[in-house]
C-alpha cells in the first residue's frame, strides 16, 4: 500500500528544505503555516505528479493544502486512476 | 537634471490636468487627505472604500468614513507613542484592513510609511529597517516572534512595535484596544508636496538594497495614472492583486483607487483559482490588475475552468510586473472578453509609465505606449553620454525626469541616485525597442536583476546569504527562464574543503538559503562546480554562466581570468 504521507513529506521537504518533516502538522496550511510561496505549491504539485502519476488540475490545489487533506486526495485520485 | 516638478509654478510644470483632481491641504498635500478625508467632506463618507474578503470567507465592508476614522486612531496611536512628522514607521503583514488603515495614519501622521513583503525571511527584514532607520513596526504576531524578535533590541531607531490583535508580546503595543481607545479624530499634518512619505526597497546588482523615496507630491501622478491607464473612475469595482508589500500595491493596491474613489477589493488569501473566478463573478469587478504569473497560472488550468463563471461585469483588465506574453492576452480575450492591457513601470518611477490604456488598440507582448506628460525613448550609452536610438534598435529605456510620482533619492546613497540620470534621462535599467507606431517592447534587464513572479532581485543579496552556510565557498546567481514565474533564481556554488557535493547538501543549502531570505527570494536550485568563471578582478562573471545555461553566445570574455569547472 502506497503511503502517501510519507510521499507527501519526502516531496515537500525537497521543495522547501527549511521545513523540518518532523514538525509539519495534520492541518498545517502550506502557505499559510508553512510559508509555501505559490511557486512552491507547482513545483509540489509536479513533484507529486512525477513520483504518483496522478494529475492535479490547478482547481484541486486547495485540497492538497493540508497533510491532512492531501492524503485522502491522492489516495482517491490514485484509485481512480 | 533632477529636480522636482513641487517647486515650479503649479500653472506650468504639464501636471495641471492632475493637480485639478485634488484639494491640496493646508496649502500643501498630504496623500491621506486625498484619499480619505476629502472624500468624506465632500459627502462619500457612505460610499465603500475597501471590501474585505477574508481567508475563511469572512466579509468586511469598511467605508470612506470608517477608513478615514481608522487612519485617524491609527495617526493618534502614533502620535501617542512619541512619533512625529517624518518618523519612519515599517509594515508587514497579511491583506487585512487595519494595513491598509495603518498605511493611511501613517502619512495622515506626517510620518513615511515602508511597506515590506511578509514572506522575506528574516535577513532582507533586517537590512531594510537598518537602512530606512525604522522608528515604528506595524506587523503580525507571527512574523514578529519568528522573524524580528531575536534581533529588534539591535535596531535601535526602533521605538515602537505594533502587533495586529488584541494581544501582543513583551515590549510590543496591541494594536486592537490601542486603536480601540485612540480617538478617531486627528489633524492631518501639514505636509508640503516635497515631503517624503513612501519609500520602497528595491534591489541593486551590487550592495546593499535601496531605498527609493517618494514624496507626497507622488499623489498627482497616483490619481492621474490610475484614471489614465487603469480607467479608476468613482465608484468602479476595483481588484489589484498585488500584496501592499510591493510598490504596486501601494501605489495602485491603495493610493490610486482611494484617492480616485473606487470600491476596492481586497482578498486576505493567496492565489486560488476557483476564488479568484468567483470573486471577479460575485464581487462584479469592474477594473482588475493582476500580474502575469498569476494570469499564466490561469491559462494552466485552461479555459473550461473558466467556463462556468459569468465575467460580463469586466470592463478593464490590466497586467504588471514583467512582460505579458502575447498568448496570455489573446487567451484572456478568449475567457473574460476583454485583453489584459499590459504595462511597465518600477519602484522608481513610482507609477504607471507605459501602457496599453483604456480604448488603445493592444499590441500583444508590447507595454504600450508612454501615458501623456511622459516621454520616453531608448538610448545607448557612450562615453558618459547617451545617444538616442531609432525605431527597432535595442537599447536603455530612458524617461525624461519631472513627473510628480518619480523618486527623489535612494536613502543615504547619493551616488547611486546620481548614477541614474545621464544626459537629462533617467535610465530605467531595463533593454527595450520601440515599433515604428510608438509602442515599446521589453527585451531584458540591462544587468543582473532577476525578474521572477514580478520582483526584482539582486543576486548579491542572495549570494551574500549563500556563503553564510559553513560549506559554501563562493556562490554566484542567476535567473534562468521558467514559463510560470518569468524567471526562478538559480545559484553556482563551489564548496569548502571538506564539503562534498550531495543531493543532502544541495538541500541544506536552499534551506538555510529559504530561512533566511524567504521562499520569494531564495534560490529555487542550486548547483555545484569546482570553479566560477571570474574576472581578473575576482567578480564573478553572472553574465556568463547565464550564457551558458541558456545556450547563448558568450559575448565579450576577454576580461575572463577564471573559467568555471
Amino acid at each position: 500500500m502506497t503511503d502517501y504521507r510519507a510521499i507527501y513529506l519526502e516531496e515537500l521537504v525537497r521543495v522547501a528544505p527549511d521545513i523540518d518533516p518532523e514538525t509539519v502538522g495534520e492541518n498545517d496550511h502550506l502557505q499559510d503555516d508553512l510559508e509555501l510561496d505559490s511557486m512552491d505549491v507547482l513545483n509540489l504539485v509536479t513533484a507529486l505528479h512525477e513520483r504518483l502519476g496522478v494529475d492535479i488540475p490547478e482547481r484541486d490545489y486547495p485540497r492538497i493544502a493540508t497533510l491532512a487533506q492531501a492524503v485522502v486526495y491522492l489516495a482517491e485520485k490514485s484509485a481512480s486512476g | 537634471m533632477t529636480e522636482d516638478t513641487g517647486t515650479k509654478p503649479a500653472s506650468d510644470d504639464g501636471w495641471g490636468e492632475a493637480r485639478a483632481m485634488l484639494d491640496g491641504w493646508k496649502g500643501g498635500l498630504n496623500i491621506c487627505h486625498e484619499a480619505l478625508d476629502r472624500h468624506v467632506i465632500a459627502g462619500h463618507g457612505e460610499q465603500v472604500a475597501l471590501r474585505w474578503l477574508g481567508k475563511e470567507g469572512e466579509r468586511r465592508d469598511l467605508t470612506y468614513a470608517d477608513m478615514a476614522s481608522m487612519a485617524a486612531r491609527f495617526a493618534n496611536v502614533l502620535a501617542a507613542h512619541g512619533l512625529d512628522k517624518g518618523d519612519s514607521l515599517f509594515a508587514m503583514a497579511g491583506r487585512v484592513p487595519e494595513l491598509y488603515a495603518g498605511a493611511l495614519g501613517t502619512l495622515k501622521a506626517g510620518m513615511v510609511f515602508t511597506p515590506l513583503f511578509s514572506a522575506f525571511g528574516p535577513d532582507p527584514i533586517r537590512m531594510r529597517m537598518e537602512i530606512g532607520g525604522a522608528n515604528a513596526l506595524l506587523t503580525t504576531e507571527s512574523i514578529y516572534r519568528r522573524k524580528i524578535a531575536p534581533w529588534r533590541d539591535e535596531i535601535k531607531t526602533l521605538k515602537l512595535v505594533l502587533i495586529l490583535g488584541d494581544e501582543a508580546p513583551d515590549g510590543c503595543v496591541a494594536l486592537g484596544p490601542a486603536m480601540a481607545a485612540a480617538s478617531p479624530v486627528f489633524e492631518t499634518v501639514a505636509t508640503a508636496p516635497e515631503d517624503p512619505a513612501l519609500i520602497h526597497f528595491t534591489s541593486g546588482t551590487t550592495g546593499r538594497p535601496k531605498g527609493a523615496v517618494h514624496v507626497h507630491q507622488a499623489v498627482l501622478y497616483h490619481a492621474f495614472s490610475g484614471r489614465h491607464a487603469l480607467d479608476l473612475t468613482p465608484g468602479t469595482r476595483y481588484w489589484c492583486t498585488a500584496d501592499p508589500g510591493w510598490v504596486t500595491g501601494t501605489s495602485y493596491g491603495i493610493i490610486a483607487p482611494l484617492v480616485n474613489r473606487v470600491t476596492m477589493l481586497v482578498d486576505e488569501a493567496e492565489f486560488d483559482l476557483d476564488r479568484w473566478y468567483s470573486i471577479v463573478q460575485n464581487e462584479k469587478v469592474q477594473v482588475w490588475y493582476s500580474a502575469p504569473t498569476a494570469i499564466r497560472m490561469m491559462m494552466r488550468a485552461g479555459r473550461e475552468a473558466a467556463a462556468s463563471y459569468d465575467f460580463s461585469g469586466l470592463r478593464f483588465l490590466a497586467s504588471v510586473g514583467e512582460p505579458l506574453n502575447p498568448e496570455a492576452v489573446v487567451w484572456s480575450e478568449q475567457v473574460f472578453g476583454q485583453p489584459f492591457h499590459d504595462n511597465w513601470w518600477q519602484t522608481e518611477t513610482g507609477g504607471i509609465m507605459i501602457a496599453n490604456r483604456p480604448g488603445m488598440e493592444v499590441r500583444p507582448g508590447s507595454m504600450g505606449k508612454p501615458l501623456p506628460g511622459i516621454e520616453a525613448g531608448i538610448v545607448e550609452r557612450e562615453d558618459g553620454t547617451l545617444r538616442e536610438l531609432g525605431t527597432g534598435e535595442v537599447g536603455e529605456l530612458a524617461l525624461r525626469p519631472g513627473w510628480p510620482s518619480m523618486m527623489r533619492a535612494y536613502l543615504h546613497e547619493q551616488a547611486r541616485y546620481d548614477k541614474c540620470f545621464v544626459d537629462g534621462w533617467y535610465l530605467s535599467g531595463d533593454l527595450a525597442m520601440r515599433d515604428k507606431d510608438g509602442y515599446f517592447w521589453f527585451v531584458g534587464r540591462a544587468d543582473d536583476l532577476i525578474k521572477t513572479s514580478g520582483h526584482l532581485i539582486g543576486p548579491f543579496e542572495v549570494e551574500s546569504a549563500l556563503i553564510e552556510h559553513q560549506a559554501v565557498a563562493e556562490a554566484g546567481v542567476i535567473g534562468i527562464p521558467d514559463e510560470t514565474a518569468g524567471e526562478v533564481v538559480k545559484a553556482y556554488v563551489t564548496l569548502n574543503p571538506g564539503f562534498t557535493p550531495s543531493e543532502d547538501l544541495e538541500r541544506e543549502i536552499r534551506g538555510h538559503a529559504r530561512k533566511k531570505l524567504g521562499p520569494a527570494v531564495a534560490p529555487r536550485e542550486v548547483v555545484f562546480r569546482n570553479t566560477l568563471p571570474k574576472t581578473r578582478s575576482g567578480k564573478i562573471m553572472r553574465r556568463l554562466l547565464k550564457a551558458r545555461e541558456l545556450g547563448l553566445p558568450e559575448g565579450d570574455i576577454s576580461t575572463l581570468e577564471t573559467d568555471e569547472t
